[in-house]
Protein backbone atom coordinates (compact mmCIF):
# COMPACT_ATOMS: atom_id res chain seq x y z
CA UNK A 1 0.00 0.00 0.00
CA UNK A 2 1.31 3.40 -0.87
CA UNK A 3 1.08 6.28 2.60
CA UNK A 4 0.88 9.23 0.18
CA UNK A 5 -1.12 8.96 -2.86
CA UNK A 6 -1.83 12.05 -5.04
CA UNK A 7 -3.58 12.67 -8.21
CA UNK A 8 -3.73 16.28 -9.84
CA UNK A 9 -3.43 17.97 -6.76
CA UNK A 10 -3.46 21.44 -6.94
CA UNK A 11 -3.70 24.27 -4.59
CA UNK A 12 -3.84 27.83 -5.81
CA UNK A 13 -4.01 30.88 -4.19
CA UNK A 14 -5.49 33.48 -6.04
CA UNK A 15 -3.91 33.50 -9.89
CA UNK A 16 -1.00 31.86 -8.10
CA UNK A 17 -0.90 28.09 -8.42
CA UNK A 18 1.42 27.06 -5.46
CA UNK A 19 0.76 22.96 -6.51
CA UNK A 20 0.23 22.48 -9.82
CA UNK A 21 -1.63 18.84 -10.61
CA UNK A 22 0.69 17.15 -8.16
CA UNK A 23 0.53 13.36 -8.84
CA UNK A 24 2.96 10.52 -6.90
CA UNK A 25 2.73 7.64 -5.24
CA UNK A 26 4.90 6.94 -1.83
CA UNK A 27 5.61 3.35 -0.95
CA UNK A 28 5.38 2.90 2.71
CA UNK A 29 8.27 2.19 5.37
CA UNK A 30 10.60 4.57 3.49
CA UNK A 31 12.21 7.61 4.01
CA UNK A 32 10.82 10.41 1.19
CA UNK A 33 12.74 13.53 0.87
CA UNK A 34 10.88 16.56 -0.51
CA UNK A 35 13.62 18.95 -2.21
CA UNK A 36 12.91 22.34 -3.73
CA UNK A 37 14.27 26.02 -3.24
CA UNK A 38 11.57 28.55 -1.18
CA UNK A 39 8.35 29.07 -3.11
CA UNK A 40 8.49 25.61 -4.77
CA UNK A 41 5.27 24.52 -2.65
CA UNK A 42 6.85 22.07 0.06
CA UNK A 43 5.40 23.59 3.21
CA UNK A 44 1.94 23.89 1.16
CA UNK A 45 2.19 20.24 0.22
CA UNK A 46 2.98 19.08 3.40
CA UNK A 47 -0.02 21.35 4.90
CA UNK A 48 -2.02 19.43 2.99
CA UNK A 49 -0.74 15.71 3.80
CA UNK A 50 -1.96 16.80 7.71
CA UNK A 51 -5.66 18.18 6.05
CA UNK A 52 -4.64 21.58 7.12
CA UNK A 53 -4.52 23.08 3.76
CA UNK A 54 -7.53 22.33 1.43
CA UNK A 55 -6.45 21.28 -2.30
CA UNK A 56 -8.21 23.25 -5.07
CA UNK A 57 -8.24 20.18 -7.27
CA UNK A 58 -7.39 16.58 -7.75
CA UNK A 59 -7.37 13.40 -4.71
CA UNK A 60 -5.17 13.02 -1.99
CA UNK A 61 -4.92 9.82 0.27
CA UNK A 62 -2.80 9.48 3.22
CA UNK A 63 -2.20 6.08 4.79
CA UNK A 64 -5.37 5.09 2.89
CA UNK A 65 -7.37 7.99 4.06
CA UNK A 66 -8.96 10.68 1.97
CA UNK A 67 -7.44 14.16 2.86
CA UNK A 68 -9.32 16.39 3.98
CA UNK A 69 -12.07 14.63 4.39
CA UNK A 70 -10.87 12.17 6.97
CA UNK A 71 -8.02 14.55 8.10
CA UNK A 72 -9.18 14.06 12.04
CA UNK A 73 -8.88 10.29 12.15
CA UNK A 74 -6.11 10.28 9.68
CA UNK A 75 -4.35 12.66 12.28
CA UNK A 76 -4.26 10.10 15.20
CA UNK A 77 -2.19 8.10 13.03
CA UNK A 78 0.54 10.62 11.96
CA UNK A 79 3.26 12.67 13.44
CA UNK A 80 4.43 16.28 12.64
CA UNK A 81 7.75 17.91 13.45
CA UNK A 82 7.56 21.23 12.37
CA UNK A 83 9.70 23.92 10.78
CA UNK A 84 8.88 26.49 13.29
CA UNK A 85 9.56 25.04 16.85
CA UNK A 86 5.84 25.27 18.71
CA UNK A 87 6.63 23.50 21.83
CA UNK A 88 4.57 25.14 24.77
CA UNK A 89 6.58 27.16 26.35
CA UNK A 90 4.57 27.98 29.32
CA UNK A 91 5.58 24.38 29.82
CA UNK A 92 8.12 21.71 30.41
CA UNK A 93 9.16 18.96 28.84
CA UNK A 94 7.32 16.43 30.33
CA UNK A 95 4.70 18.60 30.40
CA UNK A 96 4.57 19.52 26.97
CA UNK A 97 4.48 15.88 26.36
CA UNK A 98 1.48 14.97 28.75
CA UNK A 99 0.02 18.07 27.58
CA UNK A 100 -0.02 16.96 23.55
CA UNK A 101 -0.90 13.23 24.57
CA UNK A 102 -3.96 15.04 25.58
CA UNK A 103 -5.05 16.08 22.37
CA UNK A 104 -4.82 12.72 21.20
CA UNK A 105 -6.91 11.23 24.34
CA UNK A 106 -4.24 8.90 25.20
CA UNK A 107 -4.90 7.83 28.66
CA UNK A 108 -3.03 8.57 32.00
CA UNK A 109 -1.96 4.74 32.66
CA UNK A 110 -0.38 4.40 28.72
CA UNK A 111 1.12 7.53 28.73
CA UNK A 112 3.36 6.41 32.36
CA UNK A 113 4.86 3.80 30.44
CA UNK A 114 5.38 6.30 26.98
CA UNK A 115 7.11 9.09 28.94
CA UNK A 116 10.09 7.30 29.80
CA UNK A 117 10.91 5.69 26.39
CA UNK A 118 10.27 9.13 24.99
CA UNK A 119 12.17 10.92 27.17
CA UNK A 120 15.36 8.35 26.45
CA UNK A 121 14.63 8.15 22.87
CA UNK A 122 15.13 12.16 22.90
CA UNK A 123 17.99 12.23 25.15
CA UNK A 124 16.18 14.51 27.80
CA UNK A 125 16.08 12.20 30.72
CA UNK A 126 18.11 14.56 32.56
CA UNK A 127 15.72 17.37 31.52
CA UNK A 128 12.33 16.33 32.25
CA UNK A 129 11.19 19.07 34.26
CA UNK A 130 13.14 21.99 32.83
CA UNK A 131 11.30 24.61 31.15
CA UNK A 132 11.11 24.53 27.45
CA UNK A 133 12.59 27.94 27.51
CA UNK A 134 15.77 26.38 28.75
CA UNK A 135 16.50 23.89 26.08
CA UNK A 136 19.07 24.44 23.68
CA UNK A 137 18.23 24.48 20.21
CA UNK A 138 18.87 20.75 19.59
CA UNK A 139 17.15 19.56 22.44
CA UNK A 140 14.15 21.63 21.28
CA UNK A 141 14.07 19.89 18.06
CA UNK A 142 14.59 16.58 20.20
CA UNK A 143 11.66 17.65 22.07
CA UNK A 144 9.49 18.31 18.97
CA UNK A 145 10.67 15.05 17.57
CA UNK A 146 9.76 13.07 20.98
CA UNK A 147 6.44 14.76 21.34
CA UNK A 148 5.56 13.90 17.76
CA UNK A 149 6.22 10.11 18.38
CA UNK A 150 3.61 10.21 21.67
CA UNK A 151 0.75 8.72 19.43
CA UNK A 152 2.78 5.78 17.93
CA UNK A 153 2.42 7.12 15.08
CA UNK A 154 2.16 5.23 11.21
CA UNK A 155 3.80 8.20 9.08
CA UNK A 156 6.45 10.90 10.58
CA UNK A 157 6.26 14.09 9.00
CA UNK A 158 9.14 16.77 9.09
CA UNK A 159 9.75 20.02 7.62
CA UNK A 160 13.34 20.61 8.03
CA UNK A 161 14.34 19.12 10.73
CA UNK A 162 18.00 20.41 11.00
CA UNK A 163 17.52 23.85 9.39
CA UNK A 164 19.86 26.30 12.50
CA UNK A 165 21.28 23.00 14.32
CA UNK A 166 24.64 22.07 14.70
CA UNK A 167 26.77 19.11 13.55
CA UNK A 168 26.68 17.15 16.44
CA UNK A 169 22.81 17.41 17.10
CA UNK A 170 22.10 17.16 13.55
CA UNK A 171 24.24 14.03 13.46
CA UNK A 172 21.93 12.66 16.43
CA UNK A 173 18.54 13.69 14.99
CA UNK A 174 19.81 11.81 11.67
CA UNK A 175 20.99 8.41 14.11
CA UNK A 176 17.35 8.65 15.79
CA UNK A 177 15.75 9.28 11.91
CA UNK A 178 17.17 5.77 10.81
CA UNK A 179 16.07 4.01 14.32
CA UNK A 180 12.38 4.96 13.27
CA UNK A 181 13.17 3.91 9.77
CA UNK A 182 14.36 0.21 11.07
CA UNK A 183 11.05 0.21 12.96
CA UNK A 184 8.88 0.68 9.71
CA UNK A 185 7.91 3.84 10.39
CA UNK A 186 7.53 6.01 7.26
CA UNK A 187 9.12 8.73 7.21
CA UNK A 188 8.19 12.30 4.55
CA UNK A 189 10.83 15.47 5.38
CA UNK A 190 11.66 18.76 3.69
CA UNK A 191 14.57 20.02 3.88
CA UNK A 192 17.11 22.26 1.91
CA UNK A 193 20.75 20.44 3.30
CA UNK A 194 21.45 17.62 -0.24
CA UNK A 195 23.52 15.79 2.39
CA UNK A 196 20.85 15.34 4.58
CA UNK A 197 18.66 13.95 1.82
CA UNK A 198 21.64 11.77 0.42
CA UNK A 199 22.43 10.16 3.88
CA UNK A 200 18.52 9.76 4.92
CA UNK A 201 16.23 9.61 1.92
CA UNK A 202 15.50 6.23 -0.01
CA UNK A 203 13.48 8.19 -2.62
CA UNK A 204 13.70 11.85 -3.38
CA UNK A 205 11.47 14.03 -5.40
CA UNK A 206 12.74 17.54 -6.48
CA UNK A 207 10.09 20.26 -6.72
CA UNK A 208 9.97 23.39 -8.55
CA UNK A 209 6.97 26.41 -8.84
CA UNK A 210 4.34 22.95 -7.42
CA UNK A 211 5.41 21.17 -10.00
CA UNK A 212 7.67 17.33 -9.66
CA UNK A 213 10.85 17.80 -11.90
CA UNK A 214 12.44 14.24 -11.40
CA UNK A 215 11.93 11.70 -8.88
CA UNK A 216 14.28 8.47 -8.03
CA UNK A 217 16.54 7.13 -5.30
CA UNK A 218 19.19 10.21 -5.00
CA UNK A 219 21.66 7.23 -6.67
CA UNK A 220 20.06 7.01 -9.27
CA UNK A 221 19.15 10.95 -9.91
CA UNK A 222 22.87 11.41 -9.48
CA UNK A 223 23.86 9.12 -12.38
CA UNK A 224 20.60 10.02 -14.36
CA UNK A 225 21.66 13.91 -14.75
CA UNK A 226 25.08 14.57 -13.77
CA UNK A 227 28.57 13.08 -15.08
CA UNK A 228 29.83 11.28 -12.37
CA UNK A 229 32.98 13.60 -11.82
CA UNK A 230 32.92 17.21 -10.97
CA UNK A 231 36.44 19.36 -10.72
CA UNK A 232 35.69 23.07 -9.73
CA UNK A 233 38.35 25.49 -10.88
CA UNK A 234 39.04 29.12 -10.05
CA UNK A 235 41.94 31.74 -9.64
CA UNK A 236 43.50 34.40 -12.05
CA UNK A 237 44.47 32.70 -15.08
CA UNK A 238 41.11 31.27 -15.14
CA UNK A 239 39.83 32.06 -18.24
CA UNK A 240 43.15 31.52 -20.54
CA UNK A 241 43.35 27.90 -19.29
CA UNK A 242 39.56 27.21 -19.77
CA UNK A 243 40.12 28.41 -23.29
CA UNK A 244 43.04 26.11 -24.47
CA UNK A 245 42.26 23.25 -22.09
CA UNK A 246 39.26 22.75 -19.58
CA UNK A 247 36.67 23.66 -22.75
CA UNK A 248 37.54 20.56 -24.31
CA UNK A 249 38.42 18.11 -21.69
CA UNK A 250 35.40 18.22 -20.04
CA UNK A 251 31.94 16.58 -21.27
CA UNK A 252 30.39 20.19 -20.07
CA UNK A 253 30.68 22.93 -17.66
CA UNK A 254 29.16 25.90 -15.92
CA UNK A 255 30.96 29.11 -15.23
CA UNK A 256 29.56 30.36 -11.62
CA UNK A 257 31.31 33.75 -10.44
CA UNK A 258 34.79 33.11 -10.56
CA UNK A 259 34.68 29.58 -10.73
CA UNK A 260 34.35 26.49 -13.28
CA UNK A 261 32.47 23.74 -12.31
CA UNK A 262 33.84 20.85 -14.90
CA UNK A 263 31.67 17.97 -15.70
CA UNK A 264 33.20 14.35 -16.49
CA UNK A 265 32.88 10.91 -16.80
CA UNK A 266 36.63 10.33 -16.40
CA UNK A 267 38.19 13.06 -14.24
CA UNK A 268 42.15 12.08 -14.96
CA UNK A 269 42.24 14.48 -18.35
CA UNK A 270 41.50 17.47 -16.24
CA UNK A 271 43.68 17.05 -13.40
CA UNK A 272 46.12 16.46 -15.61
CA UNK A 273 45.95 19.09 -17.39
CA UNK A 274 45.73 21.26 -14.57
CA UNK A 275 48.91 20.22 -12.79
CA UNK A 276 51.31 22.54 -14.29
CA UNK A 277 49.54 25.19 -13.33
CA UNK A 278 49.92 26.93 -9.79
CA UNK A 279 48.05 29.61 -9.85
CA UNK A 280 44.73 27.51 -10.20
CA UNK A 281 43.04 26.82 -7.54
CA UNK A 282 40.65 23.17 -7.63
CA UNK A 283 38.54 20.95 -5.93
CA UNK A 284 37.78 17.24 -7.11
CA UNK A 285 34.64 15.73 -5.89
CA UNK A 286 31.71 12.85 -6.84
CA UNK A 287 28.64 14.21 -8.12
CA UNK A 288 26.07 14.86 -5.71
CA UNK A 289 22.13 15.40 -5.35
CA UNK A 290 23.21 19.43 -4.89
CA UNK A 291 24.31 19.40 -8.54
CA UNK A 292 21.22 17.49 -9.56
CA UNK A 293 19.39 20.05 -7.40
CA UNK A 294 21.05 22.70 -9.35
CA UNK A 295 21.05 21.59 -12.68
CA UNK A 296 17.54 21.14 -12.53
CA UNK A 297 16.04 24.24 -10.47
CA UNK A 298 18.61 26.92 -11.87
CA UNK A 299 21.05 28.65 -9.59
CA UNK A 300 19.37 32.39 -9.71
CA UNK A 301 18.57 33.20 -6.16
CA UNK A 302 14.98 32.71 -4.84
CA UNK A 303 13.81 35.18 -2.70
CA UNK A 304 10.17 34.67 -2.65
CA UNK B 1 -14.51 21.63 4.20
CA UNK B 2 -13.10 19.12 6.45
CA UNK B 3 -15.22 17.62 9.28
CA UNK B 4 -17.76 19.68 11.31
CA UNK B 5 -17.65 23.72 11.10
CA UNK B 6 -17.96 23.93 15.21
CA UNK B 7 -16.29 21.93 17.30
CA UNK B 8 -16.12 18.43 15.98
CA UNK B 9 -17.32 15.48 18.89
CA UNK B 10 -18.49 16.62 22.00
CA UNK B 11 -15.60 17.33 24.41
CA UNK B 12 -13.08 17.27 22.35
CA UNK B 13 -12.79 20.83 23.48
CA UNK B 14 -12.05 19.82 26.99
CA UNK B 15 -7.78 19.13 26.31
CA UNK B 16 -7.60 22.49 24.74
CA UNK B 17 -9.54 24.23 27.81
CA UNK B 18 -7.41 21.85 30.11
CA UNK B 19 -3.73 23.22 28.77
CA UNK B 20 -4.85 26.61 29.59
CA UNK B 21 -6.19 25.72 33.52
CA UNK B 22 -2.68 23.94 33.85
CA UNK B 23 -0.72 27.25 32.58
CA UNK B 24 -3.24 29.39 34.74
CA UNK B 25 -1.89 26.97 37.69
CA UNK B 26 1.50 27.69 37.20
CA UNK B 27 1.14 31.60 37.21
CA UNK B 28 -1.96 30.77 40.18
CA UNK B 29 -0.25 32.89 42.94
CA UNK B 30 -0.15 36.55 40.73
CA UNK B 31 -3.65 36.08 39.36
CA UNK B 32 -4.79 35.24 42.26
CA UNK B 33 -3.59 38.48 44.11
CA UNK B 34 -4.92 40.70 41.63
CA UNK B 35 -8.21 38.83 41.28
CA UNK B 36 -8.54 39.38 45.00
CA UNK B 37 -6.36 42.77 45.17
CA UNK B 38 -8.42 44.53 42.08
CA UNK B 39 -11.40 44.42 43.25
CA UNK B 40 -10.54 45.45 46.85
CA UNK B 41 -8.90 48.49 46.51
CA UNK B 42 -11.89 49.48 44.01
CA UNK B 43 -14.85 48.99 46.70
CA UNK B 44 -12.60 50.25 49.61
CA UNK B 45 -11.38 53.22 47.28
CA UNK B 46 -14.63 54.32 44.88
CA UNK B 47 -17.11 52.21 47.62
CA UNK B 48 -16.22 53.90 50.73
CA UNK B 49 -14.61 57.45 49.54
CA UNK B 50 -16.85 58.04 46.14
CA UNK B 51 -19.53 56.62 48.50
CA UNK B 52 -19.11 59.22 51.29
CA UNK B 53 -20.28 61.67 48.63
CA UNK B 54 -22.98 59.65 46.77
CA UNK B 55 -24.53 58.21 49.59
CA UNK B 56 -27.20 56.13 48.56
CA UNK B 57 -28.18 55.22 44.45
CA UNK B 58 -31.48 54.11 44.14
CA UNK B 59 -32.23 52.19 46.62
CA UNK B 60 -28.93 50.99 47.45
CA UNK B 61 -26.02 52.20 49.74
CA UNK B 62 -23.03 53.02 46.91
CA UNK B 63 -20.36 50.55 48.14
CA UNK B 64 -23.39 47.30 47.77
CA UNK B 65 -24.65 49.31 44.29
CA UNK B 66 -21.13 49.06 43.02
CA UNK B 67 -19.53 45.58 44.24
CA UNK B 68 -22.43 44.58 41.88
CA UNK B 69 -21.81 46.58 39.15
CA UNK B 70 -17.64 45.18 38.98
CA UNK B 71 -18.62 41.60 39.31
CA UNK B 72 -19.72 42.34 35.78
CA UNK B 73 -16.97 44.78 34.09
CA UNK B 74 -14.46 42.49 35.43
CA UNK B 75 -15.78 39.61 34.09
CA UNK B 76 -15.87 41.87 30.57
CA UNK B 77 -12.18 42.74 30.95
CA UNK B 78 -11.26 39.15 31.77
CA UNK B 79 -13.00 37.52 28.97
CA UNK B 80 -11.80 40.40 26.26
CA UNK B 81 -8.11 39.88 27.49
CA UNK B 82 -8.59 36.34 27.61
CA UNK B 83 -9.92 36.08 23.92
CA UNK B 84 -7.74 39.05 22.32
CA UNK B 85 -4.24 39.17 23.86
CA UNK B 86 -4.09 36.03 25.29
CA UNK B 87 -5.74 33.81 22.60
CA UNK B 88 -3.22 36.03 19.33
CA UNK B 89 -0.31 35.01 21.61
CA UNK B 90 -1.64 31.65 21.37
CA UNK B 91 -2.60 31.56 17.73
CA UNK B 92 0.38 33.90 16.08
CA UNK B 93 2.87 34.32 18.57
CA UNK B 94 3.27 30.60 20.32
CA UNK B 95 1.90 28.83 17.58
CA UNK B 96 0.19 26.42 20.33
CA UNK B 97 -2.63 26.38 18.00
CA UNK B 98 -0.55 24.98 14.84
CA UNK B 99 0.69 22.71 17.04
CA UNK B 100 -2.70 21.11 18.01
CA UNK B 101 -4.27 21.13 14.42
CA UNK B 102 -1.19 18.38 13.76
CA UNK B 103 -3.19 16.54 16.35
CA UNK B 104 -7.46 14.75 15.80
CA UNK B 105 -8.09 18.61 17.14
CA UNK B 106 -9.71 20.69 14.36
CA UNK B 107 -10.33 24.67 14.92
CA UNK B 108 -13.88 24.10 16.04
CA UNK B 109 -12.41 22.58 19.17
CA UNK B 110 -9.67 24.89 19.83
CA UNK B 111 -11.95 27.83 19.40
CA UNK B 112 -14.87 25.88 21.72
CA UNK B 113 -12.33 25.39 24.12
CA UNK B 114 -10.57 29.33 23.94
CA UNK B 115 -14.75 30.26 24.81
CA UNK B 116 -15.18 27.89 27.41
CA UNK B 117 -12.02 28.65 29.01
CA UNK B 118 -12.42 32.82 28.94
CA UNK B 119 -15.45 32.25 30.25
CA UNK B 120 -14.27 30.22 32.78
CA UNK B 121 -11.75 32.43 33.60
CA UNK B 122 -14.06 35.21 33.80
CA UNK B 123 -16.50 33.12 36.39
CA UNK B 124 -12.66 32.46 38.59
CA UNK B 125 -12.20 36.25 38.71
CA UNK B 126 -16.10 37.08 39.45
CA UNK B 127 -16.05 34.84 42.26
CA UNK B 128 -13.30 36.42 44.06
CA UNK B 129 -15.16 39.59 43.96
CA UNK B 130 -18.00 37.72 45.09
CA UNK B 131 -16.38 36.46 48.42
CA UNK B 132 -14.50 40.76 48.70
CA UNK B 133 -17.68 41.82 48.51
CA UNK B 134 -19.27 39.47 51.19
CA UNK B 135 -16.52 39.95 53.56
CA UNK B 136 -17.59 43.76 53.07
CA UNK B 137 -21.11 43.08 53.83
CA UNK B 138 -22.05 44.27 50.09
CA UNK B 139 -23.97 40.94 49.26
CA UNK B 140 -27.18 40.21 49.91
CA UNK B 141 -27.52 36.66 51.58
CA UNK B 142 -27.20 33.23 49.58
CA UNK B 143 -29.02 34.37 46.34
CA UNK B 144 -25.85 36.41 45.22
CA UNK B 145 -24.47 32.86 44.19
CA UNK B 146 -27.09 33.18 41.51
CA UNK B 147 -25.09 35.62 39.84
CA UNK B 148 -22.29 33.16 39.41
CA UNK B 149 -23.74 31.34 36.33
CA UNK B 150 -25.01 34.83 34.98
CA UNK B 151 -21.54 35.96 35.02
CA UNK B 152 -20.56 32.90 33.04
CA UNK B 153 -23.09 33.12 30.25
CA UNK B 154 -21.47 37.10 29.65
CA UNK B 155 -18.15 35.36 29.76
CA UNK B 156 -19.07 33.23 26.85
CA UNK B 157 -20.23 36.07 25.14
CA UNK B 158 -17.75 38.35 25.81
CA UNK B 159 -15.06 35.72 25.04
CA UNK B 160 -16.80 35.06 21.90
CA UNK B 161 -17.25 38.67 20.62
CA UNK B 162 -12.76 39.16 21.85
CA UNK B 163 -12.05 35.84 19.44
CA UNK B 164 -13.85 37.74 16.60
CA UNK B 165 -10.87 40.52 17.47
CA UNK B 166 -8.78 38.39 17.56
CA UNK B 167 -9.12 36.19 14.88
CA UNK B 168 -8.66 40.13 12.86
CA UNK B 169 -5.71 41.32 14.40
CA UNK B 170 -2.57 41.26 12.57
CA UNK B 171 -1.03 42.82 15.71
CA UNK B 172 -1.41 43.69 19.35
CA UNK B 173 -2.20 47.01 18.12
CA UNK B 174 -5.28 46.23 16.74
CA UNK B 175 -6.57 45.43 19.64
CA UNK B 176 -6.81 48.68 21.15
CA UNK B 177 -9.46 49.84 18.41
CA UNK B 178 -11.96 47.23 20.98
CA UNK B 179 -10.37 48.30 23.95
CA UNK B 180 -11.67 52.04 23.23
CA UNK B 181 -14.32 51.71 20.95
CA UNK B 182 -16.09 48.95 22.96
CA UNK B 183 -14.60 47.80 26.45
CA UNK B 184 -14.77 51.31 27.69
CA UNK B 185 -17.66 52.71 26.46
CA UNK B 186 -19.57 49.52 27.85
CA UNK B 187 -17.12 50.01 31.29
CA UNK B 188 -18.26 53.57 31.67
CA UNK B 189 -22.15 53.49 30.26
CA UNK B 190 -23.19 49.94 30.85
CA UNK B 191 -24.46 51.35 34.51
CA UNK B 192 -21.47 49.66 36.74
CA UNK B 193 -20.43 53.26 38.19
CA UNK B 194 -23.91 54.86 37.92
CA UNK B 195 -27.31 54.17 37.10
CA UNK B 196 -28.14 54.66 33.44
CA UNK B 197 -31.30 56.62 34.02
CA UNK B 198 -29.10 59.76 34.10
CA UNK B 199 -27.72 59.98 30.90
CA UNK B 200 -28.63 61.51 28.04
CA UNK B 201 -31.30 59.90 26.12
CA UNK B 202 -29.50 59.56 22.86
CA UNK B 203 -26.58 57.98 25.00
CA UNK B 204 -28.72 56.01 26.66
CA UNK B 205 -29.99 54.55 23.81
CA UNK B 206 -26.43 53.56 23.02
CA UNK B 207 -25.88 52.07 26.39
CA UNK B 208 -29.38 49.97 25.59
CA UNK B 209 -27.37 47.89 23.07
CA UNK B 210 -24.50 47.24 25.20
CA UNK B 211 -24.33 43.65 26.29
CA UNK B 212 -22.28 44.52 29.35
CA UNK B 213 -25.75 46.60 30.07
CA UNK B 214 -27.80 43.26 30.38
CA UNK B 215 -25.18 41.67 32.27
CA UNK B 216 -25.54 44.33 35.17
CA UNK B 217 -29.42 43.49 34.42
CA UNK B 218 -28.97 40.34 36.06
CA UNK B 219 -26.18 40.16 38.29
CA UNK B 220 -26.91 43.37 40.17
CA UNK B 221 -30.80 42.20 41.62
CA UNK B 222 -29.21 38.84 42.28
CA UNK B 223 -26.31 39.91 44.34
CA UNK B 224 -28.34 42.82 46.12
CA UNK B 225 -31.62 41.47 46.68
CA UNK B 226 -33.65 44.11 44.74
CA UNK B 227 -36.66 43.25 41.69
CA UNK B 228 -35.29 41.22 39.38
CA UNK B 229 -37.36 41.42 36.24
CA UNK B 230 -36.84 40.46 32.61
CA UNK B 231 -34.38 37.63 33.25
CA UNK B 232 -35.25 35.98 29.79
CA UNK B 233 -34.95 39.17 27.38
CA UNK B 234 -31.16 39.48 28.78
CA UNK B 235 -29.85 36.76 28.85
CA UNK B 236 -31.16 35.93 24.80
CA UNK B 237 -29.36 39.54 24.03
CA UNK B 238 -26.43 38.09 25.31
CA UNK B 239 -27.01 34.61 23.87
CA UNK B 240 -27.73 36.76 20.54
CA UNK B 241 -24.00 38.26 20.87
CA UNK B 242 -22.36 35.08 21.95
CA UNK B 243 -23.97 33.08 19.37
CA UNK B 244 -23.07 35.71 16.34
CA UNK B 245 -19.79 35.96 17.65
CA UNK B 246 -18.93 32.45 18.14
CA UNK B 247 -20.06 31.90 14.71
CA UNK B 248 -17.88 34.59 12.95
CA UNK B 249 -15.08 33.95 15.48
CA UNK B 250 -14.75 30.22 14.34
CA UNK B 251 -14.78 31.15 10.78
CA UNK B 252 -12.41 33.90 10.91
CA UNK B 253 -10.22 31.66 12.30
CA UNK B 254 -10.70 28.62 10.42
CA UNK B 255 -9.70 31.22 7.26
CA UNK B 256 -6.46 32.35 9.08
CA UNK B 257 -5.28 28.81 10.30
CA UNK B 258 -6.05 27.32 7.00
CA UNK B 259 -5.00 29.29 4.59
Amino acid sequence: MAIIEAQGLSKCYGEQRVVDALSLSVPEGICWGLLGPNGAGKTTFLRMLTGNTSPSAGSLRVLGFPVPGKAVELRRHIGVVPQQENLDVDFSVVENLRTYASYFGISRSRLQSRIPELLKFAALESRAGSPVTALSGGMQRRLSLARALVNEPKLLILDEPTTGLDPQARQLIWQQLRALRARGMGLVLTTHYMEEATRLCDQVTIMDHGRILDSDSPQKLIARHIEAQVIEVYGKGLDSWHGVRGEALAERFERVGDTCFYYARDERPLLDALRGHPELSYLHRPANLEDVFLRLTGRELRDA
Amino acid sequence: MPDSLLSGRAMRWLPVWRRNLRVWFKLAGPALVGNFGEPLLYLLALGYGLGSLVGIVGELPYLVFLASGIICSSALFTASFEGMYSAYTRMAVQNTWEAMLATPLDVGDIVLGELIWGASKSLISAAAILMVAAALGAVDGWRALWALPAIFAAGLCFTAMALVIAGLAKNYDFFLYYNTLFVTPSLLLGGVFFPMEGLPPAVRAVAEWLPLTHTVAIVRPLMTGTALSGVAIHLLILMFYGGFAYLLATLLIRKRLRG
